[in-house]
């Protein structure tokens, strides 16, 4: 799967429309306990937050890499959240069906880079 | 910012160094994290570097009856041997700190104060010695681990012999490891037993390398202060700065246990008498999905303002969301909303604490 990311830690597969948190945010958050997240057929938009993880420790917000509607909504996180910290890259969150081409985002490459910093 | 003598092992245990109260100190460890952290202390044990609080020794004739001065609790009936739990209020009323007395002998006492509050306390004690008291301010050189959970006492009994291991409660001895001075205490602050095992900052990490390979076999893994608030949060304990401040009236607080209004005289004990308590500290579980954290607003069903909360997060032993809350005294309903991100959330009145061990 091609995944790009956003800086703020949130990957996009492009062939999928498929959006969830990266293993470098899953690690720095901790054990995730709670997900929050919109309903199908809620709006999003690139950049805007459309969700909350919540750690032990505290919340984040989740930002969306494209603008478009939700499509689908993954609700095995409702009661299973600690998937995102066991396989980031399967714990989808969302599933959009964009208004738009993603616009911005970082390669692997890129995103490996800005966190190696 | 300040390190303590723990600093090297711990980050070399793979601990994610944060500060707090101007000291780095872990928040978790790299391989376990919070919740597994979390469940050693409550299953084996855990490992807590807890230097950072402040010890304040006075000494003399008059120690004694400044302490009964300085503080709500009643050290009258606290032997030799034993500790005490106290709140120090200031001229108002208000909670200037929570700390742990300790009686080394008629003439000496140690105070344990929390480390944000440390220079603050040290001032406010030695401006109100009376008599002939001695103070002295040893935070800088002392250190403290916290050994906590089931597994402490077949820890500590690997090597301190059987004859000075404080056997009650809130009971420390004073004894010899290695011929350096320790202080073992039965104490702590996460709902297990435990010791909280005192020593000068040279001694230190010899310490805790005794600790480390006792503790290993009986399951025993370094603790950060991310599974240290989860722990006490269950346990109900109330942390300074969050449960309460200067502003907070030592009787809005449900630690009366701990207050002594009939004790001759105390700072701040004129302004209780004179001021009802306005606010009081509740246990809440989240009926609604989602979670409760620090200053979240809160509101009766008929959605009044009615307080805030003070604590709050998912619990792992418990498996749920709970916190602990400050409301207006008169407010008995058994359910409320907790305003969490725009969205009011219900939650039930759940009696304190939350945790309990099996004794």
């Amino acid at each position: 799967m091609e995944r790009k990311f956003l800086k703020t830690h949130e990957w996009y597969c492009e062939k999928c429309n498929k959006i969830g948190i990266s293993d470098y945010a899953q690690h720095e958050l901790g054990d995730i306990v709670y997900v929050e997240l919109p309903s199908v057929g809620d709006p999003v938009e690139a950049g805007k937050a459309f969700g909350n993880v919540e750690s032990v420790k505290g919340v984040s917000e989740v930002f969306s890499p494209v603008s478009g509607t939700v499509a689908e909504v993954n609700t095995d996180l409702e009661s299973q959240p600690e998937l995102i910290n066991q396989a980031p890259y399967d714990a989808w969150m969302i599933k959009v069906t964009p208004s738009a081409p993603a616009e911005g985002l970082l390669s692997e490459e890129e995103y490996q880079k800005l966190i190696a910093k | 910012m300040l390190r303590t003598p723990f600093y090297h092992k711990l980050v070399a245990l793979g601990g994610r160094m944060v500060d707090f109260a101007g000291y780095e100190l872990p928040v978790q460890f790299e391989g376990a994290g919070v919740i597994a952290e979390h469940n050693a202390v409550r299953q084996k044990a855990g490992l807590f570097d807890v230097s950072h609080m402040g010890e304040i020794w006075l000494r003399g004739k008059d120690a004694f009856n400044t302490i009964q001065n300085l503080v709500t609790n009643d050290i009258t009936t606290l032997k030799e041997g034993g500790v005490r739990y106290s709140l120090l209020p200031n001229e108002n009323g208000g909670v200037k700190d929570d700390i742990l007395i300790y009686r080394v002998g008629a003439e000496e006492y140690l105070i344990v104060v929390n480390a944000a509050n440390m220079q603050k306390d040290a001032d406010w004690i030695e401006s109100h010695l009376l008599g002939n008291t001695q103070f002295e301010n040893a935070s800088a050189k002392t250190s403290q681990l916290a050994l906590q959970g089931p597994a402490s006492l077949q820890i500590i009994r690997e090597f301190i012999s059987e004859t000075d291991i404080p056997s009650k409660y809130y009971t420390f001895t004073s004894t010899l490891l290695e011929n350096e001075k320790i202080l073992i205490s039965r104490t702590g602050y996460t709902g297990e037993d435990g010791f909280e095992l005192y020593c000068a900052n040279p001694f230190a990490e010899r310490l805790f390398d005794i600790l480390m390979e006792h503790g290993s076999k009986y399951g025993m893994i370094p603790a950060g202060l991310g599974a240290r608030d989860t722990l006490r949060l269950e346990a109900a304990m109330p942390l300074y700065g969050h449960e309460m401040n200067e502003e907070t009236l030592c009787h809005e607080l449900g630690l009366d246990f701990a207050i002594k209004m009939n004790k001759a005289n105390f700072i701040g004990k004129k302004a209780l008498e004179e001021n009802q308590a306005q606010f009081k500290r509740l246990g809440i579980k989240m009926i609604d999905r989602g979670i409760a954290r620090e200053h979240c607003p809160i509101f009766d069903t008929a959605g009044n303002p009615i307080g805030h909360v003070t604590s709050g997060t998912h619990c792992p032993t418990l498996g749920h969301a709970v916190g602990m809350i400050r409301v207006t005294k008169d407010f008995n309903d058994s359910t409320l909303l907790v305003e969490v991100r725009n969205r009011k959330l219900r939650a039930e009145v759940i009696p304190l604490p939350f945790y309990k061990r099996n004794k």
